[in-house]
């Protein structure tokens, strides 16, 4: 909300610098996110009077005036200008002034002639067509009324101040000038004046024209009317419509203009319609009817539903309540007889309506937080007082009222010491009392209660008042101490311990870390080949998602991955090599039951001579790190996303770690990239539930291990994990460690035929190995392969 | 005997010039031959010994001792000096050209969002917290209503909110973890609950659909808006340095009362007005406030024995100051020239 400066001060004679103003509203709670000076940059522009236009000797498309400035002698102005006549108010840039867009005017000569300045338009002064009754975008600004010699800011009022509030939704009183100028009067300690608006009331009486129904008291608990006959639909005074514009509204008519502008001064939205288009002199405060549409102000039909309240004649709808008004009852320039309505709606039905039919009004802003029903007639009176004011019309003498609204105002306890604790404030009851009532409270010290002001709808127990205590106080002024509890052990979890360890392997391998979105493109699971029927289709769908492209909630995290290393890859970087702990979102059965959040540890990485092995060798130093072992390697080859030839599953015992290897060269391709892609995917609960205990100490051993090499054959389809858990299990006790380090073809072994070489470790923790001792070892191993076929290289 | 007692001093001399031409260790070992040898100069001169009187003999054969010390001592520093230059020798023909690149050793890199995140989980473990986290995909209550936040209430516009059905939506705001720490567990309590947070917004440099926040709470028995101030000028301190300055203003949400903007001096210009603050000296860094007592109601917790406050940051906003980052977006694209940096 817009606020002028000079306007506030009408209602509280607050004087202090514009920054001053805006941080002290700042820290009082009022939120002042700018300021401006409304005639920033003009400078030298005064209001002059026109004594004479005569032809340029020396151009067709320019005058030379002689105008007043209110000097000693006329000035000498040329101008292309054609609007204007003699005897005309006009602004005048003179000699060495500037204007709002940083033009500097100086002294010059055009086509040889001396011009001691320029007159303006508003343009130029920086305002628009609106911002002033009859003025034209391409001429000049002639001026209805003026001072001649006056600075132009002052003449327009642009001499003032807007400071932008940003009013917090609790606070619908400070959608207002009068709301702001409270705030204003508590933050700088000063005296509060609202004038009663006094209304003559010389028209007829509004309770001939006019009978008022409400039918649903829960929903508008108040309706407040007046009439005004022989209206006079015209433009409204100057210091109106500058007010207005310091609030960013247009002046449109007087009528119109005076409910903008006392829903401006006291935040209570009203609406001007036209007496002559209600049907039956009735208006009944109702809701829709199913399959009822109006035409709202805005020229757009609206279909209405039975949740909605409208105001209705006797046979239409002709105001959506607390949102717009009908087009069927719109004051026009034939309007001559008018009734105001100033009333009440419940906050959370206009809020539904407003978001249902998808306009959200400045009046739907007001009510959808609930305003004071007190000040419905006050406000309708401060309408009806302008309206005679400005000679607009015959104000009805009597007012229409249906209340059906609470007159109690909320009591609540003072509770004084508990404030002071719990705030830590160093006041006195009385000090409290005197900041309490500066802004609308009533204390009774003997009693140790807070009235709350019926517009304070918020405020309901201690807490709310040791806020505004707290507020008044001022924030800065609070001690501070840093808590001093109990001694409480924080820190981490294991599960989190563990997370942060897992982290920190995979950097240690070489990975680095990246954050995607846990919402996603459906079509992410096509372009990594899932089918149709795969669970992870089910996936979690977004009703009212941003875009196709982030609409449900990912059920794989490698789609994600893959994104990243395409784009990597697109944008010509050589390898990446990357990690991320991703949540995915797994449905329950129960729909209404919130889904699994699992963590998925999904590694991705290309380039950089990244291949299988190397992938291989990361992820069992990863494991290692962790203190995950004895798990098993096996081929996989239906992970539709991966190469079946180069892809494992690791598990330990029957619980699936995860799966690694060489993304399948068609989902490759659908992330349109090339060459070889490396993922893997690990469950952190699988992993953290499978991982060791933390392993002792054991003592180093005294006597040397022994290394024996054996280069066996076998056929090509073996598995080099097969042989080595054979000879595990064949070597016993002595066995310390078996290594498979080369892998050799040749004609001479055969087709089909490969050789894997093993590297045996050997070792008794009580003596020395000798020969008689292993190759009884060595002997058994052999034997046991060569049942497999497997045997020794010749 | 005057004749070999000369003799004695001439090999001295010859070797004392010997000694000085020698400029290798083959050179020094052919003096040491000539003169210390077993067939050596000296040794020739002693075998002479025989021929001398009783009388003469010891004083001669203190003389060719000395001479022989002094040969030998000769030559064990010449040895010393000649091994020091060539060890030098061969130290200068292995120098390397220490500017060509050293052979890579890389380690992966921390996302910058939890390079940050690690360190403030540190500084408040280090204040004795815990680590709660909750679901991402959360219930209503969670998220609004159990935080005061009914539906239809004007609050929620500020936190535009994706839906999966009426009840179910993704989380706008960690403060949900609250209710759910606050359940659970019976005061005191001193948890913070970093996490992804969702609003509907259209992404641009300083928007994005998916953030991060860190919530903190912390409920005991006496807790008051002085100890929401003095930890959060602590807790500033730890995480933006310790010349940091904190400020509070009033501000509004729903679940707190009384509720703060937490502002911290710009950690750029130092608090004097820059273009990072614009102009202000002070950087929004989040909200705080008493947690209201009807949330610690609903949670099951006396609000007339316990009072407490939370606190809510957002981690872009911290990140992106500490280290300059000016569009949101970076943080997930994750170019791998930009995590790099960090």
């Amino acid at each position: 909300m817009n606020v002028s400066y000079r306007w506030l001060k009408e209602y509280t004679p607050v004087d202090a610098a514009d920054k001053t103003v805006a941080h002290e509203l700042n820290m009082t709670g009022t939120e002042i996110k700018g300021y401006r000076r409304m005639d920033e940059g003009i400078s030298n522009v005064v209001v002059c009077k026109i004594l004479s236009i005569e032809q340029h000797p020396n151009a067709d498309k320019l005058v030379v005036c002689m105008v007043d400035a209110g000097e000693a002698e006329p000035l000498q102005i040329v101008t292309g200008a054609k609007n204007m006549k003699v005897g005309d108010l006009v602004p005048l840039a003179k000699h060495k002034s500037t204007l709002p867009d940083g033009t500097k005017i100086e002294r010059g000569k055009l086509r040889g002639v001396v011009s001691n300045g320029m007159f303006c338009g508003v343009e130029e002064l920086g305002l628009t067509v609106n911002d002033y009754p009859d003025a034209i975008s391409d001429g000049l600004l002639i001026l209805k009324e003026g001072v001649i010699g006056r600075s132009i800011s002052e003449q327009l009022g642009l001499d003032d101040t807007v400071f932008e509030a940003d009013i917090m939704t609790n606070r619908p009183d400070c959608l207002s000038m009068i709301g702001v100028a409270r705030e204003a009067a508590g933050t700088f300690r000063l005296p509060l004046t609202v004038k009663k608006p006094v209304v003559k009331g010389e028209g007829a009486k509004a309770a001939d024209y006019l009978k008022v129904t409400i039918q649903d008291k829960d929903l508008c608990p108040r309706y407040s009317a007046r009439i005004v006959t022989d209206v006079k639909i015209g433009p409204s005074p100057m210091w109106m419509v500058e007010r207005l514009r310091a609030c960013g509204i247009r002046a449109i008519n007087n009528i119109v203009d005076i409910t903008n502008y006392v829903m401006m001064e006291y935040g209570q939205p009203m609406h001007a319609f036209d007496y002559a288009c209600l049907d039956g002199g009735h208006i009944t405060v109702r809701k829709a009817e199913q399959g009822e549409v109006m035409k709202t102000l805005d020229e757009q039909d609206r279909a209405l539903d039975g949740d909605m309240l409208v105001i209705a004649d006797d046979k239409k709808p002709v105001a959506v309540a607390g949102v717009m008004g009908g087009a069927n009852s719109e004051i026009t320039d034939e309007t001559t007889t008018v009734v105001f309505e100033s009333a009440n709606f419940f906050g959370a039905s206009v809020r539904r309506t407003a978001k249902k039919l998808g306009m959200r009004t400045e009046a739907s802003a007001h009510f959808e937080k609930n305003i004071d029903p007190r000040m419905t007639v006050e406000a309708l009176d401060r309408a009806c007082q302008l309206v005679e004011e400005l000679g607009a019309g015959k104000v009805s003498p009597d007012v229409i009222d249906v209340d059906y609204s609470s007159k109690e105002l909320r009591k609540i306890p003072l509770c004084a010491d508990w404030i002071r604790h719990y705030v830590n404030v160093n006041l006195t009851d009385e000090d409290m009392k005197e900041l309490l009532e500066r802004v609308g409270y009533v204390v009774d010290l003997k009693e140790g209660t807070v009235t709350v002001p019926s517009f304070r709808s918020d405020v309901e127990n201690k807490y709310d008042i040791s806020e505004e205590v707290a507020r008044f106080y001022g924030y800065d002024n609070i001690p501070s101490f840093p808590f001093s509890a109990d001694i409480k052990s924080g820190g981490l979890t294991e599960e989190q311990i563990f997370e942060k360890n897992l982290r920190q392997g995979l950097r240690a391998v070489g990975l680095s870390e990246i954050e995607t979105y846990s919402f996603v493109s459906p079509k992410g699971l096509d372009k990594i080949l899932l089918p149709e029927n795969d669970p992870k289709r089910n996936c979690l769908t977004i009703k009212n998602p941003l875009g196709e492209d982030t609409s449900v909630m990912r059920t794989s995290s490698l789609p994600s991955m893959l994104e990243v290393l395409a784009a990597n890859y697109n944008n010509r970087i050589s390898a990446a090599h990357l990690y991320e702990v991703a949540t995915v979102y797994v449905k329950d059965a129960d729909e209404t039951k919130l889904p699994a959040e699992p963590k998925i540890v999904t590694l991705g990485a290309y380039g950089d001579g990244m291949d299988f092995y190397d992938l291989k060798g990361r992820v069992d130093e990863l494991l290692s790190l962790l203190n995950v072992s004895d798990y098993t390697v096996l081929p996989c080859k239906t992970n539709p996303s991966y190469h079946p030839g180069r892809t494992a599953e690791i598990k330990k015992g029957d619980t699936v770690l995860g799966v690694f290897g060489q993304i399948h060269p068609a989902v490759v391709k659908n992330f349109e990239m090339g060459g070889e892609v490396y993922a893997a995917e690990f469950s952190l609960a699988n992993l953290f539930a499978c991982k060791d205990a933390q392993k002792g100490y054991e003592p180093l051993p005294k006597f040397p291990a022994v290394t024996r090499d054996l280069a066996l054959v076998c056929d090509e389809a073996v598995l080099s994990g097969d042989i080595e858990a054979k000879i595990r299990a064949v070597a016993g006790d002595l066995l310390e460690d078996v290594r498979a380090f080369d892998v050799y073809r040749s004609a001479a072994l055969g087709e089909n035929k490969k050789s894997i070489a093993y590297a045996l470790t050997l070792r008794n923790p009580e003596k020395t190995l000798t020969d008689s001792d292993i190759d009884p070892v060595v002997n058994a191993v052999l034997q046991a392969l060569e049942q497999d076929g497997i045997t020794l290289r010749k | 005997m005057t004749n070999m007692k000369e003799q004695l001093y001439a090999v001295k001399q010859r070797a004392q010039e010997a000694l000085d031409l020698a400029t290798t260790s083959e050179e020094l070992e052919a003096v040491r031959v000539r003169f210390a040898g077993k067939k050596g100069e000296l040794t020739a001169l002693l075998s002479q010994m025989g021929k001398l009187s009783p009388e003469e003999r010891p004083v001669i054969g203190q003389i060719a001792n000395e001479v022989r010390g002094f040969i030998d001592a000769g030559i064990r520093a010449k040895k010393a000096v000649l091994e020091q230059a060539e060890l030098n020798r061969r130290l200068e023909k292995e120098s390397l050209d220490v500017t060509l690149p050293g052979k890579a050793r890389t380690v992966g890199k921390q996302h910058p969002l939890n390079k940050v995140l690690d360190e403030v989980k540190d500084a408040f473990i280090s204040m004795g917290f815990s680590i709660a986290s909750g679901p991402e995909v959360e219930y209503d209550y969670y998220n609004f209503e159990a935080l005061n936040i009914p539906k239809d209430h004007p609050a929620r516009d500020t936190q535009d909110t994706f839906y999966f059905s009426p009840e179910m939506l993704l989380r706008t705001q960690t403060s949900s973890v609250q209710v759910r720490v606050m359940e659970k567990t019976q005061p005191p309590i001193r948890v913070i609950s970093p996490g992804r947070v969702f609003r509907i917004d259209e992404v641009d440099a300083t928007h994005s659909p998916i953030f991060h926040q860190i919530e903190g709470l912390v409920v005991d028995k006496g807790i008051t808006m002085a100890h929401l101030k003095g930890s959060l000028e602590l807790i500033c301190k730890k995480l933006f340095g310790p010349e940091t300055k904190t400020r509070i203003r009033p501000d509004f949400f729903p679940f707190t009362e009384p509720s703060a903007e937490i502002s911290i001096s710009c950690f750029k210009c130092g608090g004097e007005g820059c273009k990072f603050c614009k102009n202000e000296g002070w950087i929004e860094i989040g909200g705080a406030g008493m947690v209201n007592p009807k949330v610690l109601a609903h949670c099951g917790i006396d609000p007339e024995v316990y009072s407490g406050f939370a606190f809510g940051m957002g981690l872009e906003r911290m990140v992106m100051g500490r280290y300059g980052v000016d569009d949101i977006r970076m943080f997930y694209e994750n170019d791998v020239r930009f995590l790099n940096m960090f």
